[in-house]
């Protein structure tokens, strides 16, 4: 089908977007790479009033280092984290899981931004943030605050963004030398949504691991227990596999059901330990 | 209905016009301006039947909008020379019907500018987003990489 009408706006600042969408926020949306939003206006599950386009806010499209951080503009797109060279020194996770996202179609509009704000619970991007630690700056006219990621996600395409709030950037810190990041998912073809998938960020060997979940829970999810576990004893290794499966309770899918999905978590954790040991 | 005037250059030609605001940049190029070898299947990003390239990049035409558009260089299958894959798509048989077809050029056309000598997983990891309903895809394959090895040096 073809989206509802509506009507488009297209600020040229920031301060204009939040201008408007202060008036227009609870019947408006935002449009950044339009990737997830395009296709629910094609099939009329979404029909906002009001459609504001951010896509030529410029200072939204930058990748800036920080004093033990990087922040990357909400507006960066999918292959351009893929063609940063600071990001994939930086946070090579990244780079391994953007090249599971969608097709390169795709990733030449998709956001970093949208991803996040979309809060699919299968979306490599919040899971790698969760990984990484990260905050989410959220600003409306009104002011701005920063959230932290398992703070943000807050079910399915649920997050703390108000209606009057656009995320403008995410913030990671940097991590420490000679540390890890490894990402592996499972998905049926090149491309497609994963069905699990599973991010792995430490420093100091696997000393002080974050394993971050997609694709198993409503949202982007820390794997706690093993995370403990490996932390006081990186080489139990094989107790992390064994238990990693039951932290996670994922929906009930006739086509994947909630057992093969937390079988493909633990399978997940033993390649993502292989490699750690070549 | 909302509309819009934009101002963008298509296949070269700077082109005018007062545009539906919910118009997709594919139905744009089909309709209005008869570019009709971009084609239209799902509507939803999954097929890549409507890969157009907008400022040298590969997107789906039906997930931009027309005024998305506004001020950008957007090329189609018509506007762009590709005889070497043209022609070894045609003599490998990389097509029946040709519905995927201008799609699965433009993909295979940037996916050799800026990896000359894929693999043959590389090239069906770039082409995962162009769906063919006919040649189950190895012959697509085939002509992919043999434009590949006839371009090297
Ligand atoms: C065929 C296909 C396959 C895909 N496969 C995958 C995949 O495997 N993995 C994956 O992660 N994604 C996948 N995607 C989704 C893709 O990654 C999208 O790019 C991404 O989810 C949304 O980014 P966007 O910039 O396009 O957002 P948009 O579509 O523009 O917006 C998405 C939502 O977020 C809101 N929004 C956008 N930006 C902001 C902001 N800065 N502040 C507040 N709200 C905002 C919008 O209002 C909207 O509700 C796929 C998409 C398609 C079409
Ligand atoms: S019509 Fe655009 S991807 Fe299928
Ligand atoms: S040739 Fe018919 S869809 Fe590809």
């Amino acid at each position: 089908m073809k989206a509802p009408d509506f009507e488009y706006l297209r600020p040229e600042t920031l301060a204009e977007a939040l201008a408007m969408l202060a008036r227009h926020g609870e019947d408006g949306a935002i449009i950044a790479g339009g990737q997830s939003l395009l296709p629910l206006l094609h099939f009329r599950l979404a029909a906002p009033a009001y459609l504001i386009d951010i896509g030529r806010l410029e200072p939204l499209k930058q990748i800036v280092e920080g004093d033990g951080y990087i922040e990357i503009g909400a507006l960066v797109r999918h292959c351009e984290l893929a063609a940063s060279a600071l990001i994939g020194r930086e946070f090579p996770l990244l780079h391994q899981a953007v090249e599971h996202i969608a097709h390169p179609g795709v990733r030449h509009r998709g956001t970093i931004g949208g991803s996040l704000a979309m809060a699919d619970p299968a979306a490599e991007l919040g899971a790698c943030c969760l990984a990484l630690a990260g905050d989410v700056l959220l600003q409306s006219a009104a002011g701005q605050r920063w959230v932290g990621m398992a703070d943000f996600f807050a079910g399915i395409y649920e997050t703390a963004l108000a209606a009057d709030e656009i995320l403008t950037a995410v913030r990671l810190p940097r991590r420490g030398h000679g540390g890890i990041q490894i990402f592996n998912e499972v998905a049926r073809r090149r491309g497609d949504f994963a069905m699990a998938g599973l991010a792995l960020v430490s420093d100091r060997g696997l000393g002080s691991p974050r394993l971050a979940l997609l694709g198993v829970s409503d949202r982007p999810i820390l794997a706690v227990r093993a995370m403990a576990l490996l932390s006081q004893d990186p080489t139990a290794t094989e107790a992390a596999i064994a238990l990693i499966g039951d932290e996670v309770d994922p929906a009930d899918d006739p086509a994947y059901p909630p057992a093969y999905r937390r079988h493909l978590v633990g399978v997940l954790m033993r390649r993502t330990l292989a490699e750690l040991s070549p | 209905m909302k509309t819009r005037r934009i101002a963008l250059t298509v296949n070269g030609e700077t082109v005018e016009r007062e545009v539906p605001v919910r118009q997709n940049l594919v139905d744009f190029l089909r309709h209005d301006l008869g570019f009709t070898g971009s084609h239209v299947g799902c509507e939803q990003g999954a097929c890549g039947a409507c890969t157009v390239v907008l400022d040298d990049q590969t997107v789906r035409g039906c997930l931009v909008l027309a005024v998305q558009a506004d001020g950008a260089t957007v090329e189609t299958i018509e506007g762009v020379q590709l005889d070497d894959l043209r022609a070894a798509f045609h003599r490998l048989n990389a097509l029946q019907c040709g519905f995927c077809t201008p799609g699965m050029l433009l993909s295979a056309r940037e996916l050799l500018r800026d990896n000359p000598n894929p693999s043959r997983q590389q090239i069906r990891d770039y082409l995962s987003g162009n769906f063919c309903r006919c040649t189950g895809y190895q012959a697509i394959v085939d002509a992919v990489e043999t434009v590949a090895l006839e371009r090297l040096p």
